[in-house]
């Protein structure tokens, strides 16, 4: 087991190291430059000259990359040129923040979906069935940014009981309490869409299972119908549904782009956004490698659950 | 599983109990702003959006009198111009100390100028300054004593005194600079109103009351900026109460916000100009009928109130009303797709092909697109036949910078100054073509206007300064080097509670004087 984790995490660098160069190139590739974003309406020729020169973005591509590169290693990550400091304190101190409102949310569509597909497939074409299908459905196809506007407009403009965006209250505030009740609403609406996948699995892995010998055996033995469904049929299920569980890790981290935009969440997704249209070459690397290392990260996780459940995958 | 839900319900009702509502506390002000900014170091910055705060830290020399843009003395109490324009001597007023406790005098503002300046100062390398071109001119600054400061030009510059009192001339504190150096941004320290307490990352910057302020101390206890990105989402927080001011407020809310006696709707005309640049050099624009066409086709009242909804005034020529001081009584060209009409038959074209370049938005674009759309559409009911490409800011910038020849025969594009001088001499000038560094994308070129300008900027006599862009102005509008179309009123909305709020023509937001009951 050691040694597995070990190679998947090995297996992580050349991953990192491609996409940096990836990253770097469709940067560069695409057009406009940092110098142009700083600059505005003021970007004369001889300005973007005068400030690429102070940003080093005068030198050759390969140059500027292997000297990125070089710093990384030494665990320095370059400066950022829209906000003027370290691309590491600003990175991390964003991804605690997308980290608390992904963990959240992950928790919180995991425990509904997974109850929720459940019901449905113990229900099959019953009317708890249909209900939860419904809204399963209508949850896939809403666009996160629309439902986020649709819950501040609501519980926010309207009744007044939740705050519209933001993590903490702007003065005072700032204890457990506050972030939570912050985190109501960004949580939930991206928690929605992976819960309606989570579901819909669940539900067809439940349906397979519950139609396998075994349950009819524990059903045979008197067993409780509770019993049978939850501890038997339940864990066998589980161990199909955790890696699209890993996987809506992944959806998470991505779709808090909007999310973060929307509800003004200061995490990455939100900071991404904002250094793509600054061209800020050096926080875009920084971002999309943490990003990318934590959905890996994920998904190992993921894997190791999964072959904590079932027996033949472990090794 | 039931009890468990049953505790999780109770728990959020508690939770729930202790919010009726969002309130901002008493005596602090929470201003939504459309974005985080860059740096609180005014020389490193760029944006309106950063200026709002840094004037309310920081002040310069001279400052923007209240609701002008006419030039006044804040840290310098006087000073005199020399007989050829060349020499500016400040007296700096004194007693006035940093936020950090150290003093501010001359070698403080030779400080702040060599920094900007000079290559070899030892804190050059804590910017860069994009804009430390609007002191090019600035040949030396000198310590004359203790609290008198003289600033050596290379050539008479009439607009330094404006540039002084814009952001870039804020002053900020060499003893902070040189303690945190590329990291001042984000520790600034100044002689305003409001001194730096904390900035959260994407999520507020504090700034609270200076009670040694020179100028009496703000009544506010503190101010908070809120980056609220989403345009949507800082209208629910102003709807919700999140917030106290929201600036840039989105003409489709407007009309609720002004309905609603909750709520008050500040607005004023600023040095801001939208346009499109005419490509005078090739195509059907070479020809000075078929630019006025254009300009008497479009129907600039019409996108000022319905597209823009009121929040911009019809622009006449290329320098704004805002300066009052600009003696000119040209008037925008009228609405009249018959004069149009007869104007391209005048010039042997009837049905003209124009490539109309539209960005997506950006700096002081307002709503690009639609107003691309409704621009299109009334020139091709003169006959024009319009063809638009839209480009992302970023790229719009790069393509029409260099000028528009062999590509468009039109372009997009806005303008924000703090003197008469900027836009046209930027953009107008024959010396300022593409090639030679400006912005004259649009090939424009006149001798007489080009004469007009070189004067007006070395003349340090404000009347004659006055005239001579009235001239500019009437030159300019008859050339029709560009389709003018408006200038933009800048708008905010503050909760009923908040007293003495006010916009200022320079965009700069100054809440010294601002309560809240």
């Amino acid at each position: 087991m050691p040694s597995y984790v070990l190679t998947r995490l090995i297996a992580v660098v050349p991953v990192l190291f491609g996409l940096s160069i990836i990253v770097f190139l469709v940067m560069t590739l695409i057009p406009g430059d940092a110098a142009t974003a700083i600059l505005g309406s003021y970007a004369t020729p001889e300005n973007v000259e005068r400030i690429n020169r102070d940003l080093g973005l005068d030198k050759p591509l390969v140059q500027q990359y292997v000297i990125w590169m070089g710093n990384v290693l030494q665990g320095d990550f370059g400066r950022s040129f829209a906000l003027n400091r370290p691309v590491l304190d600003e990175v991390l101190e964003r991804f605690q923040a997308t980290l608390v409102l992904a963990g959240v949310s992950l928790v919180l569509c995991s425990l509904i979906g997974l109850l929720a597909g459940v019901i449905s497939a113990v229900r099959q074409f019953g009317w708890a069935d249909r209900i939860i299908t419904f809204f399963v459905l209508a949850g896939i196809s809403m666009p996160s940014f629309w439902l986020g506007l649709l819950l501040i407009y609501l519980f926010a403009v309207h009744w007044r009981i939740l705050p519209a965006s933001g993590m903490y209250a702007v003065y005072g505030g700032g204890d457990l309490k506050d972030l939570l009740l912050h985190l109501v609403l960004p949580a939930t609406t991206l928690a929605v869409v992976a819960a309606g996948v989570i579901a819909r699995l669940t539900r067809g892995a439940m349906l397979e299972v519950l139609r396998q010998d075994y349950v009819r055996t524990a059903r045979a033995k008197g067993l409780p119908e509770r019993r049978v469904i939850y501890a038997h049929a339940f864990r066998a299920a589980l161990v199909s549904v955790i890696p699209a569980i890993g996987i809506q890790a992944g959806f998470v981290l991505g779709g808090a782009v909007y999310v973060e935009t929307v509800f003004q969440w200061p995490g990455i997704g939100a900071m991404l956004a904002k250094a793509i249209s600054t061209r800020d070459i050096l926080l875009v690397q920084g971002g999309v490698l943490v990003v990318a290392a934590s959905y890996v990260l994920f998904n190992l996780l993921a894997d190791v659950v999964q072959s904590m459940l079932d027996p033949r995958i472990r090794t | 599983m039931k009890r468990l839900i049953r505790s999780a319900m109770v728990l959020a009702a508690l939770a729930f109990a202790g919010t009726a509502g969002a309130q901002t506390p008493p005596d602090v002000l929470v201003v939504g702003q459309i974005a985080e900014p860059q740096s609180l170091d005014p020389h490193t910055v760029t944006a309106t959006n950063d200026f709002r705060i840094l004037v309310n830290v920081y002040d310069g020399l001279v400052r923007f009198k209240d609701g002008t843009l006419e030039v006044e003395p804040a840290l310098a109490e006087s000073w005199e111009i020399s007989e050829d324009g060349k020499t500016y001597t400040f007296k700096l007023r004194q007693g006035v100390k940093f936020h950090d406790g150290s003093d501010f005098n001359a070698e403080a503002v030779k400080f702040n100028f060599d920094r900007m300046l000079k290559k070899d100062h030892p804190f050059y390398g804590t910017g860069p300054f994009p804009l430390s071109f609007n002191f090019s001119s600035v040949d030396s600054v000198n310590v004359l004593d203790e609290h008198t400061v003289e600033f050596k030009l290379s050539e008479a510059f009439a607009p330094f005194l404006s540039n002084l009192a814009y952001p870039t001339g804020l002053i900020v504190s060499p003893a902070a600079v040189s303690e945190h150096g590329k990291e001042y941004g984000r520790s600034p320290s100044g002689t305003g109103a409001f001194k730096f307490v904390e900035w959260l990352s994407n999520q507020r910057v504090v700034v609270e009351r200076n009670p040694d302020y020179w100028d009496g101390a703000a009544k506010l206890q503190a101010v908070v900026f809120r980056p609220i990105t989403d345009a949507n989402t800082r209208v629910a927080e102003m709807m919700a109460g999140g917030i106290d001011v929201m600036v840039e407020v989105p003409p489709d809310n407007l009309a609720t916000f002004r309905q609603d006696a909750n709520f008050a709707v500040a607005e004023q005309a600023g040095p801001h100009v939208w346009f499109a640049i005419l490509n005078t050099k090739e195509g059907p624009f070479a020809d000075k009928r078929v630019r006025q066409a254009a300009n008497y086709a479009v129907n600039k009242e019409t996108l000022a109130n319905d597209v823009l909804q009121g929040t911009a005034t019809v622009a006449a020529g290329p320098i704004p009303p805002a300066f009052n001081w600009v003696e000119s009584s040209v008037k925008p060209y009228a609405y009249d797709p018959e004069q149009a009409k007869s104007l391209l038959a005048e010039a042997g074209v009837e049905n003209p092909q124009v490539t109309f370049y539209v960005t997506e938005g950006g700096s002081g674009m307002l709503d690009p697109i639609t107003m691309g759309a409704a621009i299109q559409a009334d020139l091709q009911a003169v006959g024009f036949n319009v063809k638009i490409e839209t480009y992302e800011w970023n790229t719009f910038l790069g393509r029409v910078n260099p000028g528009l020849q062999g590509k468009a025969d039109m372009a997009e594009m806005a303008w924000m100054t703090n003197d008469p001088d900027t836009v046209p001499y930027l953009t107008l000038r024959t010396d300022a073509m593409p090639d030679k560094g400006g912005f004259n994308s649009g090939y424009y070129s006149n001798p007489k206007l080009d004469e007009l300008l070189e004067k007006a900027r070395k003349s340090t006599d404000q009347a004659e300064r006055g005239k001579l862009y009235g001239e500019v102005q009437s030159i300019v509008h008859d050339d029709a080097p560009w389709l003018f179309v408006a200038n933009w009123k800048q708008n905010a909305v503050t909760t009923a509670a908040v007293k003495g709020f006010e916009l200022q023509p320079s965009f700069l937001l100054n809440l010294h004087g601002v309560t809240k009951e």
